[in-house]
Parts: C-alpha cells; sequence; structure tokens
C-alpha cells in the first residue's frame, strides 16, 4: 500500500466578474497532477510562481478542497472523509510555511503555539504538556527557556524553527514544506535545511518539499517533479533529473540556476516570453509555445501529453520524446509533421563544461 | 591612475532609534571605475542596501549620513551638495533599481509616462519626444510591441516585464552609475537569466557602471568583475570575483561558500556559521565575526581587525591576514560551544 | 550575551512600549482617568447636593464666585456639584453604550467575516438595513413614543446604533486575518473553527475595534449631550452635562457660565477620547512595526 498516493488532483479557482458575481473563467491552478510519496522519502515539487505547487501542497491536505481528484494517505481516502476523520487523520499530516512573519500568531508566546497541538488531541496536559513543548523547542534548535517570548522578538530562521516544532508537536509522518526556506537568508537557510534532514532521519519523516530553489532541492530531495501551468511535466530521481533533464523547459531551469563559480560557464537556455497565464493556458501541451524540442509540431498544440515513463523511474510529459503511447499515427491525424525524437541537448547539462565536480 | 568613477570613504550611516544607535553603516570604503560591474554581497543586517541608499542620500530620519563620510563621484563630494544638485543627479548620472519592480512601479501611470517623466524631468523633453524616447527604450529592454505596452499600465505586465520597465527607467538618461539593489531576487530563475543578460549586455553597450547589491553569491560570480563582501556594517572583504571564489580569505565568506548548495555538489550536510548577526546598536569589540568564527583567538577579542592587504588588489578584514598559521587550528566557535540559540 | 534572544534587525518596541513612549496616551489616560475618579467620588466632591435649591431668592443666576466656582443656575443649584454628579451620568452611559457595542459588533463581525458564505451575507446585509436609518431620527422617534425612558434604555438604545461600525470594522479585519498562513497552521492541527476564532482570530481583530471604541466614546458623550439639549435624552431635574447646557442655552449672553462649563467638560473628555484612541491605533500599526533601518527585512520572498 503506498503511502501516498494521488492522482489527477484539479484545482480551479473561478473568476467572479460584477456585482453579482458571476462566473467568467477558471484559474487552472493545478489541472491534473499525480504522484507517489513513499514513506521516509522526500519528494521536491519544483517550479516557478504560478505553476501550482502551493497549491498542490495544500490540496493534498485538504487544507484547499479540490475541484476533482484523488488523494490516499496511509490508506484513507482523504477527499472523503468526515470533518472528525479528518481532524484525526491531521496529526498524521503537516505542514510547514514559507514566510516565517506570518507563520505564526502574534499574539500567542511560541510556547502557547507549539503547545496547541497537544491540547487539541489530547496528546498531553499540564506539566506533561510543557515538557514536550521543551523537549521540541530543544529538537529544532531553539533554547527551551525562551517559550514565554513572543514571535517578533526572534529572526525569521528561528520563527521558522518554531513552526517546525509546531508541526512536530504531533507526531506526524508526513509534512508538506511549502517554500521553507526561501525567506531565509542563505547561511540560515543552511541551518533549516539541515535541521529537516535531521529530523527526517530521526523520525522516518516523509516530505513533499515545495521550491523554486534548484540547488537546495538538489540537495535534500530523493525525487523531483517539475511542475508548469498546473502540469507535472518531469519526475525523476533527484540524480537522473540534474544530469540527464529529458524536457526543454527542465533544461532551460537548470541552465538559469547561476552558479556560485565564475569557472563554470553554462550555456543558457533562454526561454522567449513571459509564462501564459493560468488562466488561459494553451491548448496541448502547456509549454508547447515556448519548446524548442526540434520535432515540436502542429500536434503539440492539440494533444495533451501524458506522463509517460521515458527511462526506468524517469517520467516526462511530451509525445515528442521517445518512448510515448501517443502513437506517429494519432500524432499525424491532427496535424503533426515531425515524428518523435530523442531530444538532449548537452549544452544543458551544468556539469558539461565544468569538470571539477566529482559525483 | 584615472580616479574611479564612485569612491565611498569611510560611510557611516547611523540610526537613531528609541532602542539604541543602530550602526548600520560602520566605516565602509570602496570603490567603482568606469564601466565596471561590482557586487556587493551579504546577508540581511550587513548594511548593503543602507549604503546603497546612502549613496543617493535617500536616507531619512530617524537615519543620518555621519560627518567624516565622503561620498565622490565624477570628483564632486555628493553630501555636500544640496538637494536641488543632488535631484538633478538621481535618475540622471547615478539610477537605482529597486529588488520590488510592482512598488517601484506608480500604479496609476502607464509605464511609458513614467519613463517619459525621467526624461521631462531631467532632459527637458516634451512631451511628444519624451514619448518617443520611451518607446525606444521599450524596444531596448527587449519589451515586443513596445508602443502597445507604453500605454499599459503596471499591473498589466508580469514581474518580469515591469522590472525591464524599471530598467528602462534607469537607463533612460544613460547614467554613468546604476546602483541594483538585488534586481532579481523577487522574480523566477528563468526570468532572473534573462534581466541579468539584458543588464550584461546592455551596460556592455552602453558603458555604465553596475553596483550590484545581492545576496546570492551565484549571480555576483556570473556577473561581476569584483566583489565586496559586507558583514555587520563592515567591508569584510574585498577581490576580483576569481579570487574571492578561489582564495576566499575571511572566515565568513569561507562560511557563506560553503553554506550554499549548488547544482552539482557533493556536500551531505550543508556547513553552516552558527550563531546569529549581532544587533547594530551594540556591534561587538574585536573582531565582530569572532564569536561565530571558527579560527578565532585572543587577538580578535580585544583588536578590531582592519582592511588588510593580501595582493592583487585583495583585501581581508581578518587577523589571518597576519598569522595565517592559525587557520590550521579550528576549532568549535563560541556560538555553538555555548549553544547559543540557532538563527 | 544580551538576555532577549538576538533577532536580525533592531528589535520592534512592542504595542506596550510604542504606548509608553507616547505622550497622547498618557495625556488621553490621565484626563479620563481624572474625569473618571471625579465622577466615582462625586459624593466627597461636590460641594452642594446637586439638586438642591439653595436659595431661590438671592442665589440664583449667580456667576462664578469663591463660594460658587462655577456660578449657580436659574434654580440657584451649584453648577459645579452638578458637573460633576454629571460627569456620572454621561460617563456611565457612554462606557456602557460603547462596551455593549463592541462586544457585540465584534462577535458579529468576527463569525460574520470568518465563515463567510451565507452567514456572512445574511448578517452584513442586516447591518447594513440596521445602518442605514438615520441615528438621531430613530432615537428622536423611539424616545418621542416612549415619553420618559430611563438611563438604561438610553443606553441601550445608543448601543443599538453604535456596534453596526465596530462589526464592519472587525468583519474588515477578520477577512484580512483569515487567510493568514497562522490560521491555515491551526487548520492543519486539527483545530475546530470556533477554537480558530476564539484564540486566533479575536485577538488580532480585537485592536481596530479597541481604537474605535475609544473614539466612540468621546462621540457618545456628545451624542447623549445633544439629546439631553435636546430634551428627549437625560430629563430635568437629573443633572447631565447636556442637560445643564439645556437650561442655559436661552441665556447663553448674559449667563454664560451654564453652557461654558459643561462645554468645556464635554471638550475636554472627547479630547481625551482622541488622544487616547489615536496613541492606541498608532501603537498597534503593524506598519509602525518595521524597524527604520531601510529595507534590511529577510524579503527574499516571491
Amino acid at each position: 500500500m503506498t503511502f501516498l498516493s494521488v492522482r489527477d488532483l484539479v484545482k480551479h479557482f473561478p473568476i467572479k466578474r460584477g456585482v453579482f458575481g458571476k462566473v467568467s473563467g477558471q484559474v487552472r491552478a493545478v489541472d491534473g497532477v499525480s504522484f507517489d510519496v513513499a514513506p521516509g522519502e522526500t519528494l521536491a515539487l519544483v517550479g516557478e510562481s504560478g505553476c501550482g505547487k502551493s497549491t498542490t501542497g495544500r490540496a493534498v491536505l485538504r487544507l484547499i478542497e479540490p475541484t476533482s481528484g484523488k488523494v490516499e494517505f496511509d490508506g484513507n481516502d482523504v477527499l472523503a472523509l468526515g470533518a472528525s476523520d479528518l481532524r484525526r487523520l491531521r496529526r498524521k499530516m503537516q505542514i510547514v510555511f514559507q514566510d516565517p512573519f506570518s507563520s505564526l500568531n502574534p499574539r500567542m508566546s511560541i510556547g502557547a503555539i507549539v503547545r496547541e497541538g497537544l491540547t487539541i488531541h489530547n496528546l498531553a496536559e499540564g506539566s506533561a504538556a510543557d515538557a514536550r513543548v521543551k523537549q521540541l523547542l530543544e529538537e529544532v534548535g531553539l533554547r527551551p527557556e525562551y517559550s514565554s517570548r513572543y514571535p517578533h522578538e526572534f529572526s525569521g530562521g528561528q520563527r521558522q524553527r518554531v513552526g517546525i516544532a509546531r508541526a512536530l508537536s504531533v507526531e506526524p509522518t508526513f509534512i508538506v514544506c511549502d517554500e521553507p526556506v526561501s525567506a531565509l537568508d542563505v547561511s540560515v537557510q543552511a541551518q533549516v535545511v539541515n535541521l529537516l534532514q535531521d529530523l527526517q532521519r530521526d523520525r522516518g519523516l516523509a516530505y513533499l518539499f515545495i521550491a523554486h530553489d534548484l540547488s537546495v532541492v538538489e540537495h535534500i530531495a530523493d525525487r523531483v517533479a517539475v511542475m508548469y501551468l498546473g502540469h507535472i511535466v518531469e519526475m525523476a530521481d533527484v540524480d537522473a533529473l540534474y544530469t540527464t533533464p529529458i524536457m526543454p523547459y527542465t533544461q532551460a531551469l537548470l541552465s538559469a540556476v547561476p552558479a556560485p563559480d565564475p569557472g563554470v560557464k553554462r550555456e543558457r537556455i533562454l526561454l522567449t516570453g513571459d509564462v501564459p497565464s493560468p488562466a488561459n493556458p494553451p491548448s496541448g501541451c502547456v509549454f508547447h509555445p515556448r519548446c524548442q524540442h526540434p520535432a515540436r509540431d502542429a500536434s503539440c498544440a492539440v494533444i495533451i501529453p501524458p506522463l509517460e515513463e521515458k527511462a526506468p523511474g524517469h517520467w516526462a510529459a511530451c509525445i515528442k520524446q521517445p518512448p510515448t503511447t501517443v502513437s506517429w499515427e494519432s500524432q499525424k491525424s491532427v496535424g503533426g509533421t515531425n515524428p518523435p525524437d530523442f531530444f538532449l541537448p548537452r549544452a544543458a547539462l551544468h556539469r558539461s563544461i565544468d569538470t571539477t565536480s566529482a559525483h | 591612475m584615472t580616479s574611479p568613477l564612485l569612491e565611498l570613504d569611510n560611510l557611516h550611516t547611523f540610526f537613531y532609534t528609541d532602542t539604541g544607535v543602530a550602526r548600520a553603516v560602520d566605516g565602509v570604503s570602496f570603490h567603482v571605475g568606469a564601466g565596471e560591474t561590482v557586487g556587493v554581497v551579504g546577508e540581511s543586517g550587513c548594511g548593503k542596501s543602507v549604503t546603497a541608499l546612502s549613496i543617493l542620500r535617500l536616507i531619512r530620519a530617524p537615519g543620518r549620513v555621519e560627518q567624516g563620510s565622503a561620498i565622490r563621484f565624477e570628483g564632486k563630494d555628493l553630501l555636500g551638495l544640496s538637494e536641488r544638485e543632488m535631484q538633478r543627479i538621481r535618475g540622471n548620472r547615478i539610477a537605482m533599481v529597486f529588488q520590488e519592480p510592482m512598488t517601484a512601479l506608480n500604479p496609476v501611470f502607464t509605464v511609458g509616462d513614467q519613463i517619459a517623466e525621467v526624461a521631462r524631468i531631467h532632459a527637458n523633453m516634451s512631451k511628444k519626444d519624451a514619448a518617443v524616447k520611451a518607446v525606444e527604450m521599450l524596444r531596448l529592454v527587449g519589451i515586443p510591441a513596445p508602443e502597445q505596452r507604453a500605454t499599459e499600465y503596471p499591473h498589466q505586465l508580469s514581474g518580469g516585464m515591469r522590472q525591464r520597465v524599471v530598467i528602462a527607467m534607469a537607463l533612460v538618461m544613460n547614467p554613468a552609475l546604476v546602483i541594483a539593489d538585488e534586481p532579481t531576487t523577487a522574480l523566477d530563475v528563468t526570468i532572473q537569466a534573462q534581466i541579468l543578460e539584458l543588464l550584461a549586455d546592455l551596460t556592455k553597450r552602453l558603458g555604465t557602471s553596475i553596483l550590484l547589491i545581492t545576496h546570492d553569491l551565484g549571480v555576483v560570480a556570473e556577473n561581476c568583475s569584483r566583489v565586496i563582501v559586507m558583514y555587520a556594517g563592515e567591508v569584510v572583504e574585498e577581490a576580483a570575483t576569481v579570487d574571492l571564489f578561489a582564495r576566499a580569505h575571511h572566515p565568513y565568506t569561507e562560511g557563506l561558500l560553503g553554506a550554499m548548495p549548488r547544482v552539482g555538489g557533493t556536500a551531505e550536510r550543508l556547513a553552516t556559521i552558527p550563531g546569529t548577526v549581532p544587533p547594530p546598536t551594540n556591534w561587538p569589540d574585536g573582531c565582530r565575526f569572532r564569536e561565530r568564527c571558527m579560527y578565532a583567538w585572543e587577538r580578535c577579542a580585544t583588536e578590531h581587525p582592519p582592511l588588510y592587504q593580501i595582493g592583487g588588489g585583495h583585501t581581508s578584514r581578518c587577523h589571518l591576514a597576519v598569522e595565517p598559521e592559525r587557520r590550521a587550528h579550528p576549532h568549535t566557535p563560541i556560538a555553538a560551544a555555548i549553544g547559543a540559540s540557532a538563527a | 550575551m544580551a538576555s532577549a534572544p538576538p533577532s536580525i534587525r533592531v528589535p520592534a518596541s512592542s504595542v506596550r512600549q510604542r504606548l509608553r513612549s507616547d505622550s497622547r496616551f498618557w495625556i488621553g489616560l490621565s484626563t479620563l482617568g481624572i474625569i473618571i475618579l471625579i465622577a466615582l467620588f462625586a459624593r466627597f466632591l461636590a460641594p452642594y447636593d446637586p439638586n438642591a435649591q439653595l436659595d431661590i431668592s438671592s442665589l440664583h443666576s449667580q456667576a462664578p464666585s469663591l463660594a460658587h466656582p462655577m456660578g449657580t443656575d436659574t434654580f440657584s443649584r451649584d453648577v459645579l456639584s452638578r458637573l460633576i454628579y454629571g460627569a456620572q451620568i454621561s460617563l456611565t452611559i457612554s462606557l456602557a453604550a460603547v462596551a455593549i457595542a463592541m462586544t457585540f459588533g465584534t462577535l458579529v463581525g468576527a463569525v460574520a467575516g470568518y465563515l463567510g458564505g451565507v452567514i456572512d451575507a445574511i448578517l452584513m446585509r442586516l447591518v447594513d438595513a440596521a445602518s442605514s436609518i438615520p441615528t438621531l431620527l430613530l432615537l428622536i422617534v423611539v424616545i418621542a413614543l416612549w415619553d420618559e425612558i430611563g438611563v438604561v434604555f438610553l443606553t441601550l438604545l445608543i448601543a443599538g446604533v453604535a456596534w453596526f461600525t465596530v462589526s464592519r470594522l472587525v468583519r474588515a479585519e477578520t477577512l484580512a486575518v483569515r487567510d493568514a498562513d497562522f490560521i491555515v497552521a491551526a487548520r492543519a492541527l486539527g483545530m475546530p473553527s470556533w477554537r480558530i476564532l476564539a484564540r486566533h482570530v479575536l485577538p488580532n481583530v480585537v485592536g481596530p475595534a479597541i481604537v474605535a471604541a475609544t473614539l466612540a466614546i468621546g462621540n457618545v458623550i456628545l451624542l447623549e449631550a445633544g439629546l439631553s439639549y435636546l430634551g428627549i435624552g437625560v430629563r430635568p431635574p437629573t443633572a447631565s452635562w447636556g442637560s445643564i447646557i439645556q437650561e442655559g442655552a436661552e441665556r447663553v449672553s448674559d449667563l454664560w457660565w451654564l453652557t461654558l462649563f459643561p462645554g468645556l467638560a464635554i471638550l475636554v473628555t472627547v479630547f481625551a477620547c482622541n488622544a487616547l484612541g489615536d496613541a492606541l491605533r498608532d501603537a498597534l500599526d503593524p506598519r509602525q512595526l518595521l524597524a527604520s533601518l531601510g529595507d534590511e527585512t529577510v524579503q527574499h520572498t516571491r
């Protein structure tokens, strides 16, 4: 039985116009996302702003009601649970937020914040609860004496640790980390990333790690899924994704990361134009207007590519990248002129020119 | 030797708050030559943004640039100029690009109007000429269909486009120096790449100097010829980019480089710098990095290190420059030893 | 090593600290405090009984003198004493009315804002409808219909028209707070809605309501004074500041002390309330929390 299984998750936000709030369109934030997470593993969800990764994370926890789809967690059908069952299940799946400044109630002491989970689920009372809170604060690297202080007295990194302690208080097995280090300085980022890794090892936690910083992701993730405009376009083990990315979008993303090494000259794959609005995504493959695959043609604008296994454990959503289940015949019938073609421009690989990193 | 375009000499900018005097910039000196792109790197609280604002004299009460500071631009001391003269320099000879394009642009005016305004103020252009110039600038920064875009409002443009507009506004008068304060931090990484390419290309063509302020060492590595590292209101290291990455001297720089996860890196655990930045109202005596440093010894507690010359334009504010043998004896930094709460 | 946990930027003053350093807070608080104390100890402070007609033949309409620092009125009652006892009435009505309005308004606004949907729509339409009735007119009509209303009813009536603004204010704040991450975190922990409202939403939305309430005290005093002046609030012979003015209204030019002193009393009280309210509002303003150190906040977010 898979630990976490997401199938065809969809979330559309209605756009309301006019006095009566007439629905004039939909923002297709998440448009059919499927993935699995095994116990104790870290699946990273990467993409740029507007790709739907944050919405996916919250929808999986049912903090946002999905429009459709199926989420199975630890044998439970999350989307079909009643309120009290859901509340019980919430203990096992938690979330850590991006913004250290809005994720803590400014009017509660950090001790009270961490303690709430214990009270709600009747895990500890009175002095036992106090002891537990102190234990948790220590575990995340904060001094327990500070439990009576208020959030505004702490730095961003410390507040983030409080948020992690809060999530841990109910003993979860799965945590959605929604850009937990994006708002922190580099040296503080490193501390929090190390903490998350230690906690994972000590407690056997699984993470859905949502981020846009590809360097952090490579460091912490076991598998990576790349999102674009509400779809997963590529998913693979972290090594495979970073050494042999298949999708042009992934390649462009990797080539855009500035390397902290003046010796590495990365050949940039510059994408032209801007990301289209999720309220009006392109037809067929959502990436096709900006795609540089040599076999791109009219069929790309019509057929929505399924996420297929192109190499063992390496999935990509592209009808032009073999192997593909979308036959050449069906592509031709909607105007395809180029048969599927294996495409892997060496220039996009970060390790191609710089030979110093031994990986 | 030709005098540099911009020269900061012993800049001090203090903030007089009711919790004390915050010495945000505490004796910073560096220079930027003509056509150079210089990076200023540091984390929050190091004073890099305040330095940028001080150059353009945009610091307001309770902040103040202190006596004894000098900011020489094209030979003139900016601190001695009247407000009127300063206004003629801002946007004209020195331009600034901010981090958040949405707040840098006025939401109630079209982007064309905002670019044109710069031309009208400084070049005294007529409305018509300025509008033409605005379209020209939009084309220069790579915005497609510039005539149409010039009539649009900031909210109708994407983040990347808005930043291009801000850059267009900065370059209208062909300034000698552009100060870019985290210009791409708020943008997606693919857009960031586009914007940095644009800046590099334009400045090469126009010969503009850039003072690029950022926290991202990767951005610095790819775009700057020289790097200045700031910590606790001071310059702690300065070097040519290649030198800094190959032979970082100051333990803080070392720590920063170690703490960065990099694509293709092999580190199991990221190296961290224990402890936190001290509060600017209370800089410690001696070396300000001492409690977080793994090489610190007694001298570091009593003697505030000057900027030592290491050779080849490389300076470092660290006593290791004169006692390099200490580097062989790293130890647990004080901050980690006393179990100070993590950052 | 500093005793407070280290922070990246200059530590922001907490609300209390900011209040303490704001002179308006002290001026407002002390003035209001003095007035409240005067009202509480009226029995010991007033030289005469407020309703006692001391000597109708020789002591009426006396200008201020040593014996009667604020003069006497046409019924030879000591104005100072009436003023002191009047403080009791005026303050009781306004403080009670505001307290009731605030409690009720906050609850309605928070529930409507947090739950949203149908409940919000119904509640807000009710508020809209009720608040569209002109206050003064309503009060006049009600009071005219029930000739003699007690202080209690008057208080309830005033509270009844004041709670709308509070509920709208609180609802707006609630809408802003509702999507904050810490609320989502509370839901993620499995917290029931009522608990989220009580522990997380209310403490964070009550700020503007308190400010509004403080300012409202002044308004209600004016309202009560106005009603009494019109003869429909507090009726004679009971002394309230408005009724004293009402009695002296026709003789403003020669019996000037009858309108001046109660007028001053109202002025000072309203001023104190406004000062206090302004200080509270500025102290609670989150924008002022960012230390004025340029832009050294950690803003690497999208």
